[in-house]
């Protein structure tokens, strides 16, 4: 499999000038290879596929599987043979895909995250008003990019908040590659247990979350889930639910930092926040890494043919910046028109919870920028830490003051 | 302008739902669309084709 390669490098890193833009190479890719052979850091070449209509077309065929470890491409230690688990919705396909998701798309309605909106704004003031309380500088992070949607996560589903900061940990270890594999393998088998612990529980005594509502669901459907699959399906929305919407809130708080007159004006013209959460997942794209994929069933690309067995990435960033979709596309402008940008994925597993995380984030930033109008960075930008070696691109931490 | 949907093909992303709210609803009990209106009115329009455009599965289908 890994026969040396003279193929150009997988683009990993983020470009040299802005932490927020995606790599330099992709604009020569998408204009002069836009499906490309490139080298994986595990030691595999892929098809790298950088226009937005491309990586549509893939994304929507039926002749890719999912069943391949998803961040395989930019992680240099990926094991590329593990089974895939039973209840694993991200990695499944097809049929056994939809049976999942099916169980779990009412829980994520338009309708069923309007109904929570008061409730996520007022986890929303009460982390706020903590943070005014505490006086600057804060790390916004702890503050509030991570609590508030572990809150509403696992309220959501069920979890004691008690148990959230074993939670948050292990999290945070199982989505980062680059780490020791042993630990990573504890953190694994510790979260399944503590699932597996939660999802007993729900099912000896059921209660008024999603969990006991997905259990319900599954033992009335006509092929109910193993208690194994249960376990995957609820550790995958917490895993899910939890960095994504983290990182945007930290990420976004700090673009839009860089930028007072857009902040002027979300404050001046609310209305503007649903278009400016849709313009900064797609302008931060923190599933930076894109989506891997491999190909089941020989189709046609461009000028390419993807052949059966071979590796694809579609590079979300890439085609979430594409010149001939996006005008001006490096641009953060809070007024664009809504399109169908790519930040959460596109096809059959786009994003599940993607109404929730509108929902966090359009409060989170409303809230945050009227209630600290003088909310500032504590360090200059070149001192952040970002994480670039996650599956989920974002901060480790972010000093503000105001 | 007329509007059919897949509703095997739907994933229940909500994008319609979000887009449309006059034209395209979800079911309560899985998510699945709802057409609400199967020849929207002339001031509809823009948004049904985007709500088209966005669905992620292609189950919305305009003839126009
Ligand atoms: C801003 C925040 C978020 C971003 C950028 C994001 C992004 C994505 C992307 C790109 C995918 C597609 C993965 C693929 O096709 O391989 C995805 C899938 C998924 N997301 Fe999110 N997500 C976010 C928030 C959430 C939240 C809050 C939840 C809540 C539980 C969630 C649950 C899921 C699930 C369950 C899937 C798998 C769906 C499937 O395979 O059918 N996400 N997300
Ligand atoms: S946008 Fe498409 S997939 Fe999503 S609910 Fe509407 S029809 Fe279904």
């Amino acid at each position: 499999m890994s026969e040396p390669s003279s193929k150009p490098a997988f683009p990993r890193k983020h470009a040299a000038g802005c932490p927020f833009d995606p790599a330099e190479d992709y604009q020569g890719f998408r204009e002069n290879d836009p499906v490309a052979r490139v080298s994986c850091p595990a030691g595999v070449d892929a098809w790298l596929v950088t226009r937005y209509d491309d990586v549509r077309t893939v994304l929507g065929s039926s002749a890719l599987s999912s069943s391949v470890p998803p961040i395989a491409h930019a992680d240099p230690q990926a094991v590329f043979d593990d089974p895939v688990l039973p209840g694993s919705i991200l990695q499944l396909d097809g049929a056994e895909h939809v049976r999942l998701r099916r169980l779990l798309t009412a829980e994520f309605s338009v309708k069923r995250i309007q109904a929570l909106r008061p409730h996520i704004q007022q986890v929303i003031d009460s982390h706020v008003d903590a943070m005014l309380e505490s006086g600057g500088p804060v790390d916004l992070v702890r503050a509030l990019a991570l609590p508030i949607p572990s809150l509403v996560i696992c309220e959501l589903l069920g979890v004691p908040y008690a148990q959230r900061d074993r939670f948050e940990k292990q999290s945070a270890i199982m989505s980062s590659v680059d780490v020791d594999p042993v630990i990573a393998k504890q953190a694994d088998v510790e979260i399944m247990g503590y699932v597996r612990d939660l999802v007993h529980e729900k099912m000896r005594d059921p209660g008024d979350d999603l969990t006991s509502r997905l259990i319900r669901r599954s033992e009335e459907s006509p092929r109910p889930l193993t208690v194994d699959e249960l376990v995957m399906l609820v550790l995958s929305l917490l895993v899910a639910g939890h960095e994504t919407t983290t990182n945007m809130i930290a990420l976004g708080t700090t673009v839009l930092l860089r930028h007072p007159d857009q902040v002027e004006a979300l404050r001046t013209e609310p209305g503007l926040l649903p278009s400016a959460v849709e313009e900064l997942l797609r302008y931060l794209t923190i599933v930076h890494f894109g989506l891997f994929r491999s190909v089941t069933q020989d189709i046609p690309l461009g000028a390419e043919t993807l052949r059966a067995g071979d590796w694809l990435i579609a590079a979300l960033a890439s085609g979430n910046r594409d010149a001939s979709v996006f005008s001006d596309a490096d641009r953060l402008d809070v007024r664009r028109r809504p399109a169908a940008h790519l930040g959460f994925g596109y096809g059959a597993h786009q994003c599940l919870g993607q109404q929730l995380a509108r929902v966090e984030l359009q409060q989170v930033f409303g809230t945050l920028f009227t209630r600290v109008p003088t909310l500032r960075l504590a360090v200059p930008v070149e001192e952040l830490d970002f994480k670039d070696d996650s599956v989920v691109y974002g901060l480790h931490s972010l000093p503000v003051t105001w | 302008m007329h509007v059919t949907i897949d509703e095997d093909g739907c994933v229940g992303a909500g994008q319609c739902a979000l887009a449309a709210p006059e034209v395209f609803d979800q079911r309560d009990e899985d998510g699945i669309v709802v057409l609400l209106d199967e020849t929207p009115a002339p001031h509809l329009h823009e948004a049904t084709r985007a709500a088209a455009t966005l669905c992620p599965a292609l189950a919305i289908h305009l003839a126009e």
